[in-house]
Order: C-alpha cells, then structure tokens, then sequence
C-alpha cells in the first residue's frame, strides 16, 4: 500500500468547481425518470397557470386600458407574464424538491454516495428546472400570439432568455431550501420574497409608474431585467441596454449557484 | 464520458496491489463538542468480510459516512481504495457501493428506474447498462417486479433492491451501514445469503452491525467500536477466545444472590456480565475449586460467544 500522506494533504478538500459532464447527465437522468411520470401535471400547471393569468389580466385590465406607452396591453402582460412563468417554473421546484429530496426522501444523500459532488449535484437539479423552464416559459408568448400578437425573430432568443432567468430563481429556491428551519417556513418566502419580485418586475404595469423608491429598488430584481429582455426580444432589441440586462441575470445566476452550493455543502456534508 | 473505470484509474497513488481496501489513521469527528469518532485506527484488508460491531453512538455510521467524503473528519487521514479521502472521493466513490441504514429509495420511480438511475450516476458504460440491470435485479430477486413503484414493494424487497443499487456498478468495495435492521428473521436470512455471495466472490465488505449473530454469521474479522475508537479486533474466534474464554456460566436468582455471584467472580478476577435475570461468569474455564464451591451448583453451563465479548467490552446489552 501506499504510505498515507501527510494530514493536510489527505484531508484537504476536494476539488470544488470543476463540473463534469458525466455527473451532470447523472443527476439529469433522475429528473428525466421523474418527469416521464409526472409531465402531465407538470406541464398542466407550469404552462396553463401563467396563461390563465394572463387571460385574466390582459383582457381585466386589457378592457380599461388598451394600451401602455407604445404597447397593447394584452402584448405587454403577455411579454411580461414570460418572466412570471420562468419565476415561477423555477423557483418552487428549486424551494420544494431540494427540500424534499434533501429532508424527506433523503435522495441527495444517496446520490451522493455516487461520484457527484455537491456543486455537480445542484448544477445538474438547477441546468435541468431552467430548460423545463425555458420551455414552459413560452406558454404566455403562444397565447398572446393567438390573440394577435405579431411573431417576431427575436422572439427565437426567449428560451434563452427564461433559461438564464430560471437558473438564478431555481437556485435561489435550492439555497432558501438549505435555510429554512422547516418547509413551513417557505411562506415567509413565497409572501415575503417572491410575491414582491412578481409584482415589481414590470409584468403588469410599468414600474415607472410606481414610487421613485420602488422604481429604484425594482432595478435589483432580476425579474424586471428578464422582462425587459423578453419585451425587446420581441419588439426590437436595444443591444447595449439588453447586454447590461442580460449581465445582471448572469450575475444573479452566478450568485446564487455559489450560495445554493455552500448552504448544500453545509447540509450535506457533515 | 467518464466511467467509473477511468475515473478509478486516474489515481493519484495505486489502488490495487495488495494494500488495504480502507485505512483510518487517528480520525477524528466532532460534533460541537462532541467526538463521534475520536482516534480512529482501522485497516481493512482487501478481500474480507470486516463486521463494525458497536452499541448506537459508537461512532460506526459517522465512519461510513467519512469513508464516503460524506462526513469530513476534523483530524487524521483517511484512505479508501488507495485514494486519499475528501480529495480523491470521487474517484474512490466510482469504485465502491453504498447501502445505508436508512432507506433512500425513491419511491416514486420503480425498481427498475432506481437501478438504472444509478447505473447512471455511478458511470456504468451505456453498453453495459441494460446488462449490469438486469444482474442486479436478479441478485435482488426482482426481476419479477422490476416494473412496480417502490413503493409498492414490501419491506425486505425495498430492502434488497437497496443493496441491489449500491452493487449496481459491480464495486470493490461495499459499504453496508446496518444491513438488516428492522427486518425480521427470514429476510435477515435472506440478505445474509446474498452478501455471503459477495464475499465469496472477492468483495470487500465493510459492515456495521449491532446484530452479533450477524457478525458472527458474515464476518471474517469483527471490530468493536466504543466511544468512536476500535477497543477490540480479531476474528470472532479470536475475540471471543480473548475476552470471554471458552465457557461461561449463567446464574439465574434473585438480586442478591446475582450480586453474590457478581462479586465473588470479580474477587477471582473473573469478568461477569448482567443479562436481565441472570448474571453470567465468563472464561468459566479458569473458575477454581474453591470459587466453584462458593458460587454453587445452581449454575447453567454455555459456550462462550460473541454477545459476551460485546457486553464485556462495552458494558451495554445487545438487542
């Protein structure tokens, strides 16, 4: 046998950041043999929900004001509900599945027994909720184009766009879920956190309507940038405008991958 | 893609050979203030059977879980299959397999999925899959019902399909933390036989159990863990030799009449243990005439086994 090495050596950590792709397609392989059984509620609620919101708002408010600044209505909640869909496709499953999965059915602590680190484990979960994600995020922009909504190329980068998008919120879900003291305690989340960023994030009314505090402090919400990126995508692009946008999602992305892989670190590992 | 076989080989220092499966020198666990494991010293040859024996608390499931990277040890070095452990885990992890005390299944998806995920995950060539699948579900005895949700299996089939998983990848080494606890005698049968067949076929087990007919049954050599160190190591033989003779003596009756019997033993340097009703008189060979006369001839005459060495060893009671 090899003579063991010195303490520091052996007992220092392992190497953290480096994401391998086999591991990845381990963890996708899971959520794929969990999707082929659930899809149907699944997709039945991530893409009929935004959309009966959408109905709701776009033709409620739709029928006291047709139009906002150089849009309809129904194609400024339409564009904005995309952003709702991609909050809301990504970070309940991020919140409850990682909870679940980590405090109930004790699925992370058997995959982890495997060759998957924790960083490539909450990689995998959270690549796996944005493409879903990206997806179901187009529900709204079908609809809205059934109700006369002109189709534009720019709206081919709305994947994209939502797939960013989702990747921060499912990991801000995946790190709320590893502070938590109970699944209870997402209440406080969803009341406290999430309702605020759907609401100000320009879905339904434009934020310049709102107090100058607000209208400051909408700018840190990731959501209002997803917004606006959808809306140009689709109505025309601003590029220096939408390279800002699209840099504060990869920020907010970037953030919450480090926080949701040390609270999960910190759960996990003992 | 990586496989597990690429992964293993990519060692910084040679896992095969003839060197241990697992060596623990001076680990130390705590939590809070409290050490788990606490100077640890544990080889694993390759190629056995080693039973974990320990009352709960003993620090046996904190070890596993280190041996994983699961549970980081605050002190001293841990190497499992000639990888040094967190930094190589992963690599050590491709190589091994994992049943837990606790069952990890996911319910939602059947047998058949739960393997192939972790066919998956622990890198199994895709030619290979469908092949090592249908080995671990016949291993299982699950072929039969391969297709049906976990959770709609009865206990000692979830319980095999566990071991069925972390065998999955055909590892060499096997980790089963408390492999049958819960299960009734049948089934511990059962799932003795199939990990006398991992043995035999050359797999290295690492055991924890507190069940010592369990030991006794799989084990080539039992380590007693107390207070997170190994007190005591040897085959079962071995151990049961040292620390409990050949014979012991059980005396049934009243308390005082057991501390009667308790104390004259102790005056002769012999060890006793309690066991409910009685009191039993280990190494019953070396009793003296004379201590033979005073504790009387009410005395019930036995082998000398394992339970014993446990009791003697870490003064709790066995269940």
């Amino acid at each position: 046998m090899t003579a063991v090495e010195p303490a520091e050596a052996a007992s220092g950590p392992p190497p953290r950041h480096r994401i391998e792709l086999a591991a990845l397609q381990g963890t996708w392989r899971h959520e794929l043999a969990l999707f082929r059984r659930y899809w149907r509620s699944q997709s039945f609620a991530s893409m009929f929900e935004p959309t009966f919101m959408m109905l709701a708002f776009g033709y409620g408010f739709g029928s006291l004001m047709a139009v906002i600044g150089d849009y309809r209505y129904l194609d400024f909640v339409g564009t904005g509900m995309v952003g709702t869909a991609a909050l809301f496709t990504s970070v309940f499953p991020g919140m409850f599945n990682a909870y679940i999965r980590r405090v109930f059915q004790h699925t992370y602590d058997a995959m982890l027994a495997t060759p998957l680190d924790v960083h490539e484990l909450v990689t995998g979960e959270v690549t796996w909720i944005a493409a879903k994600s990206s997806v179901y995020g187009c529900a709204p922009l079908i609809v809205a184009m059934a109700f006369g909504l002109d189709p534009s190329a720019g709206m081919l980068l709305v994947p994209l766009i939502v797939f960013v998008t989702a990747l921060g919120f499912g990991l801000l879900g995946m790190w709320t879920s590893t502070i938590v003291p109970s699944i209870n305690s997402f209440d406080y989340v969803i009341t406290g956190v999430v309702t605020p960023l759907f609401l100000v994030a320009g879905t339904f009314f434009p934020i310049s309507a709102l107090p100058g505090w607000v209208h400051v402090a909408a700018q840190f919400n990731p959501l209002l940038h997803c917004v606006e990126l959808v809306r140009h995508a689709v109505f025309g692009v601003r590029p220096l405008a939408d390279a800002g946008h699209f840099g504060v999602l990869l920020l907010f992305a970037a953030l919450m991958w480090v926080l949701a892989v040390r609270g999960m670190r910190r759960r996990l590992i003992g | 893609m990586t496989t597990a076989r690429s992964l293993a080989g990519a060692s910084s220092s040679p896992s095969g050979g003839g060197g241990p499966a697992i060596a623990l020198r001076g680990v130390v666990k705590r939590f809070g203030g409290l050490a788990a494991v606490d100077g640890l010293d544990l080889e694993v040859p390759a190629g056995i059977c080693l039973g974990l024996l320990g009352p709960n608390g003993a620090g046996k499931s904190t070890t596993m879980r280190m041996l994983t990277a699961q549970a980081l040890a605050d002190e001293g070095t841990i190497e499992v299959l000639g990888h040094p452990i967190p930094r190589e885990s992963k690599r050590a992890r491709a190589q091994m397999g994992v049943v837990p005390q606790q069952d990890n299944l996911d319910e939602e998806l059947t047998a058949r999925e739960n393997l192939e995920v972790f066919a998956r995950l622990y890198r199994v060539p895709r030619a290979g899959r469908r092949a090592a699948v249908d080995a671990a579900l016949a291993l299982a005895h699950l072929t039969g019902r391969q297709h049906t949700r976990v959770d709609d299996l009865s206990g000692g089939m979830r319980r095999r399909l566990l071991i069925a998983r972390g065998l999955v990848h055909r590892p060499r080494l096997v980790l089963l933390d408390e492999p049958t606890v819960g299960l009734d005698p049948q089934l511990r049968a059962e799932l003795w036989g199939l990990i006398d067949a991992l043995r035999a076929g050359g797999t290295t087990v690492l055991m924890s159990t507190h069940y010592i007919e369990e030991a006794e049954r799989l084990a080539d050599e039992c380590a007693l863990m107390s207070h997170g160190r190994v007190t005591a190591r040897g085959t079962p033989a071995d151990l049961i030799a040292r620390h409990a003779g050949s014979s012991v003596v059980e005396h049934y009756g009243p308390p005082e009449r057991l501390a009667e019997v308790e104390s004259l033993a102790r005056a002769a340097g012999l060890p006793t243990r309690r066991t409910g009703p009685s009191v039993s008189v280990l190494r019953a060979e070396s009793i003296p005439d004379s201590l033979a006369d005073a504790l009387g001839p009410d005395g019930v005459r036995r082998a000398a086994n394992l339970e014993d060495v446990f009791v003697v060893l870490t003064g709790e009671q066995v269940d």
